[in-house]
């Protein structure tokens, strides 16, 4: 490879530069994918370090996906996660455009300002702070959502053992988090779309209804398009904060609050089983990793420049 | 009496009507509080005396008022203090160590004339799509990298991200002319000093973006205190006031040596006393995100260009 060593010299630096980074991706990112082997071995750490250990541990085959799937927690955590995720892409799709739009319409662009401004807040906390938010609503004996419930002659509600009202919180919870900043990636869009456009509209008699529908929608759409598509692929994945700290890792709640990420966090943690934690990360990771690319090709088959690649 | 002159307001034709601009105000501006709310209740319960909200519960303009919580914390509060040390920390150390991997990797994906940039822009796109998972790199934090209860953990692991190398590239590609690194090689400057002296001035507002989000993600992490932390004197904030979510023998024992903690806590001004965490771990970011958010705004917007 001549053109190799000849570049090696010419951009001598460049290659300099570009090393601390990709050993960073080496070490935290490929590292830890050839370590997923270890979902199709019976773990044990050796005591020689991380190669030793995956190298000494028995092949057990597909035990692991064996027990994992045998479970009715498979079933549980991936029906929790997509449905989840549906819920949070689609109406955060909705309500963040909706935003988008009736900000830019507004007349007074300083009040719009102060709301942008008030709704980006969410994002800047913590998981952790928001939960501590939450539970000054949902506390049993001291939150306000029970004091209104009192007032109006009902019983106090065990907000945080009782599953019936977890979808509803958690969903309001994610979209109230993400929507600020959501919102303004849309109004940022619609900034950019030509002027001209709506005067001629307006002088052709077009309502603010009709304008809406026929020259922003369309023109947002390739961003909605784009960023619907890396949302679908990530479908697998799940905001662990969100399904984590909010329910306060109460365990009545599991069976509406576990995702794949909590699951995987709370059986490496609590019974230690790594191959099995590990193979329902792999699951997560190839079916995440198929959606992404059946997404974007089905994308690219409807209209072929909306796809990422 | 003075008659104030009224500037003529310039009369846009395409505005919507004023009662449609009362509706989707009241819509947004209740949005928009519900948004702020949650704060100013729990700044609002941090005050509140605490044998008032146990009777009453919380409340946002409680029957009384009191400060105990707030001597509490300033009196005993060598954790929070702590932990506050160890964020800081972390958070410029954090951002400095992102700064510098992301704006080099960044940079040589954008320099045309490098012959293998698109292996590398692979290289690190391709993490995006699929990774190892937890507990694979817990594996190898713990195992290969020895990270278990040393500060590292707590900045390497979360030190680069595809995504911000995206923008980061973007930025570069689009306010540093090729003509421009060209020109400053003629002149006889070096590669290195090129990217330092000439491309890192002008991408300043991009360096700003970057940073503040790299600056806020390491602030807000617990995430890695959970899986790494053990030892009190290094955890975070965050993860400090996750652990108090639900036991305050975290704060008695590591703020008290004298007495036992048992006592203590029997008398101990709980709910407000966590509240006022709350309030003192949240005020630095509250402070700062208006000025933040201009710079989130516009890095948005980078990071919204798809190229």
């Amino acid at each position: 490879m001549p053109a190799f060593f000849k570049s090696l010299i010419k951009d001598k630096v460049l290659w300099f530069m570009v090393l601390p980074g990709t050993l960073w991706f080496l070490i935290f990112c490929y590292l830890p994918m050839f370590g997923t082997v270890i979902a199709f071995k019976d773990f044990k750490i050796h005591r020689d370090g991380f190669f030793a250990s995956v190298l000494n541990s028995k092949w057990v085959g597909l035990e692991n996906f064996n027990f994992l799937f045998s479970t009715e927690d498979a079933y549980i955590i991936t029906r929790n996660t997509i449905l989840y995720n549906l819920a949070l892409i689609s109406l955060g799709l909705f309500l963040a455009v909706g935003i988008a739009i009736t900000l830019n319409e507004l007349v007074n662009k300083r009040t719009a300002k102060v709301y942008q401004t008030a709704m980006f807040m969410p994002y800047f906390l913590s998981w952790v702070i928001i939960s501590f938010f939450t539970f000054s609503f949902l506390s049993v004996d001291k939150g306000i959502l029970n004091q209104v419930v009192v007032y109006f002659g009902g019983d106090p509600i065990s907000w945080y053992g009782d599953t019936r009202f977890w979808p509803y919180i958690l969903i309001f919870m994610g979209i109230w988090k993400s929507i600020g900043y959501s919102s303004v990636v849309y109004l940022a869009a619609i900034a950019g779309i030509d002027k001209s456009y709506y005067e001629a509209a307006m002088i052709d008699g077009a309502s603010k209804w009709q304008q809406i529908k026929f020259i922003t929608l369309p023109l947002l759409k390739p961003l909605m398009v784009t960023l619907t598509i890396l949302a679908i692929g990530g479908i697998f994945r799940s905001d662990f904060g969100l399904f984590y700290q909010i329910p306060r890792d109460s365990g009545v709640l599991y069976s509406v609050t576990n995702v794949i990420d909590t699951y995987i966090y709370r059986s490496m943690s609590t019974t230690g089983n790594l191959g099995m934690s590990t193979a329902a990360g792999l699951y997560q990771s190839i079916v995440g990793f198929i959606m992404v690319l059946v997404t974007n090709s089905i994308v690219k088959k409807i209209s072929k420049e909306n796809a990422i690649f | 009496m003075a008659v104030f002159k009224r500037k003529p307001k310039e009369i846009d034709n395409n505005a919507i009507t004023p009662l449609w601009n009362v509706v989707l105000n009241i819509i947004i501006g209740i949005f928009a509080f519900t948004c702020v709310f949650p704060f100013l209740f729990v700044i609002a319960i941090s005050f509140t005396d605490e044998k008032v909200l146990a009777l009453n519960g919380f409340s946002l303009l409680p029957e009384k008022y009191s400060l105990a919580a707030y001597q509490f914390v300033f009196n005993t509060g060598d954790q929070l203090l702590r932990s506050f040390g160890v964020t800081l920390m972390v958070t410029v150390l954090g951002t400095l160590i992102s700064l510098f991997l992301i704006t080099t990797y960044a940079y040589v994906l954008s320099r045309r004339s490098f012959r293998y940039r698109n292996y590398f822009s692979f290289f690190a796109f391709f993490t995006m799509l699929f990774s190892g998972g937890m507990v694979p790199n817990y594996i190898v934090a713990t195992q290969f990298l020895h990270l278990y209860n040393t500060i590292w953990a707590l900045i390497l692991p979360i030190a680069m991200n595809a995504f911000f190398i995206l923008v980061m590239r973007t930025f570069f590609q689009t306010s540093v002319p090729d003509a421009l690194i060209e020109a400053a090689k003629i002149d006889g400057s070096g590669e290195f000093r090129t990217f330092l002296q000439i491309v890192l001035p002008i991408s300043l507002p991009g360096i700003a973006t970057i940073g503040l989000f790299c600056t806020l993600g390491y602030w807000n992490d617990w995430f890695n205190a959970l899986l790494y932390i053990d030892d009190a004197s290094l955890v975070p904030l965050q993860a400090m006031l996750m652990r108090i979510q639900n036991n305050m023998e975290f704060v008695i024992q590591n703020s008290m040596q004298m007495g036992s903690s048992f006592e203590i806590a029997a008398t101990l001004p709980t709910e407000t006393v966590r509240m006022a965490m709350v309030v003192l771990a949240t005020l630095p970011i509250a402070l700062a995100y208006p000025f933040f958010q201009k710079y989130f705004v516009q890095g948005l917007t980078v990071g919204s260009l798809k190229e």
